[in-house]
């Protein structure tokens, strides 16, 4: 039997409608707190090495809020499912799982502003990883009506476009730092470049004149 | 050995060893998966008995010795040492074992030896890391034979009077003190005397990151990350950094690298 997509997305849409954007930043930040929590008291991963493990907790949950992010657009258009009104909160949320990334990475873990300067200059996986934090600032900075209106929706959208470079630097940071050959932050960079590609690939289509 | 047991002592003054359960539940062994903890979860599946070492090479008695063989009259040691991971986190092992020289001279060197090389055990079943092709297994080993003779070094085979767990490397494992945990490989299978460098795993996977010496030097950076402090094991969410010293807080060691440039020789 055949379904049409409009069927499934649309009772989905219609419950989705309920909640209000502001679902997900209460939901990430009881979840940055859970794990902090969890970190403190040394409970499950946390046991022996909070540290590191609490580094890693944050930056993949802002890897996975970013390429949630990425698939909302393709979602609308292939499944007709409508997550627009969450995209902010999503991306906003990114951006502090990021914050609360570094400042794991500074304050617990290199422990030195110095050191953390010198990480950043001397070791590419660090420099990429910030080049990353640094592209989300002015887009967490921006993601409110009043920038948008102020902006023009024109070059406010050409700003957000940084999401995009954003998403691909903090995979290939990803996998920069695995030793050895692991397939999970492949595939992570595997996710993002294909949906920043497909992006690029539709949008020249587009441009594209008719030719006969 | 006297010198050991010096040496051991010394090193051991105000050392306080990690816990069973913290030595045990954060591990880097590939073969069991890449996470610190999946080795303490999957590792029960290696099988440890019976255990053969294979003695080959430049040996008077090469051959397949049973473990329990190869090791009948040697003295078990407790080594108090401090273990520093290539990843910049140290902690301190209540290590049991026997030095390496005890069981090289029972297979006796023949003297154009020049290095040892280990092998760790591989069962593909039963290792998760291995069917992903982490690295290029089996993992492989080798120190020169001043080192392997040096009476730090120690074939561990347990840990606060314990057996090994698998995770920690059962039935047998190398304990190299000054250098990187991954040149104190695990579960070995395999020992073979060569008069040529032998390859080592982390080497073939990146050559620019970690080099046949691969002693602790606070000096030397790992290209990815500085290694002049680590983070010691155990300290919750703010444990300090602390200083690393060189040769992992092991100088008597240093007379084996005599004229060697050790920020070339990595």
């Amino acid at each position: 039997m055949w379904i049409s997509k409009v069927t499934i997305a649309q009772p989905i849409n219609g419950v989705l409608r309920r909640f209000p954007a502001g679902t997900i930043y209460i939901v990430s930040a009881l979840y940055a707190c859970w794990e902090f929590w969890r970190a403190l008291n040394q409970l499950g991963p946390y046991l022996v090495e909070p540290i590191n493990v609490l580094e890693r907790a944050y930056g993949e949950i802002a890897l996975i809020l970013m390429v949630a992010g990425l698939t909302v657009t393709p979602l609308r258009k292939w499944t007709g499912l409508n997550l627009l009104k969450f995209r902010r909160a999503i991306g906003v949320s990114a951006f502090f799982f990021v914050l609360a990334h570094f400042l794991v990475f500074a304050i617990l873990d290199v422990q030195s502003l110095g050191r953390v300067w010198e990480e950043i200059v001397k070791r590419p996986y660090v420099t990429v990883g910030m080049a990353s934090f640094v592209m989300l600032i002015p887009l967490a900075m921006t993601s409110n009506n009043l920038s948008l209106r102020k902006m023009g929706a024109a070059s406010w959208r050409k700003l957000h476009k940084l999401t995009y470079p954003a998403a691909v630097l903090g995979a290939l940071h990803y996998l920069w730092l695995a030793k050895g050959f692991q397939i999970e932050p492949l595939i992570y960079l595997i996710v993002v470049l294909a949906l920043v590609g497909a992006r690029y690939v539709s949008l020249e289509r587009k441009q594209q004149p008719i030719s006969g | 050995g006297a010198i050991g047991l010096a040496g051991g002592a010394a090193a051991q003054g105000n050392l306080e060893p990690n816990t069973l359960e913290e030595i045990t539940s954060y591990n880097n062994y590939y073969e069991f998966g890449t996470g610190k903890n999946d080795p303490a979860q999957n590792a029960h599946r290696l099988v440890t008995s019976p255990w053969s070492i294979k003695v080959d090479g430049m040996v008077d008695n090469p051959g397949d010795y049973a473990l329990d063989d190869l090791l009948a009259g040697l003295s078990v040691e407790d080594r108090l040492y401090r273990f520093r991971c290539v990843e910049a986190w140290s902690m301190v092992v209540p290590w049991n074992g026997i030095e390496l020289a005890d069981i090289l001279d029972r297979v006796g060197v023949q003297s154009r030896a020049k290095y040892v090389a280990f092998e760790t055990v591989v069962q593909p079943e039963n290792m998760i890391g291995v069917q992903r092709r982490v690295l290029d297994f089996p993992y492989v080993e080798g120190l020169r034979l001043d080192e392997a003779m040096h009476p730090l070094t120690i074939m561990a085979t347990g840990i606060y009077d314990e057996p090994l767990y698998n995770q920690s490397g059962a039935p047998i494992r190398l304990v190299v003190p000054w250098k990187y945990g991954f040149k104190s490989i695990k579960s070995i299978v395999r020992i073979t005397l060569t008069d040529r460098e032998p390859p080592t795993s982390w080497n073939k996977a990146n050559a620019r990151e970690y080099g046949f010496y691969s002693n602790v030097n606070p000096n030397v950076d790992h290209p990815r990350w500085s290694q002049a402090t680590e983070r010691r094991i155990g300290g919750g969410l703010f444990a300090p950094r602390q200083d690393t010293l060189m040769f992992n807080g092991y100088p008597e060691v240093a007379p084996l690298y005599a004229g060697q440039d050790l920020s070339v020789d990595i």
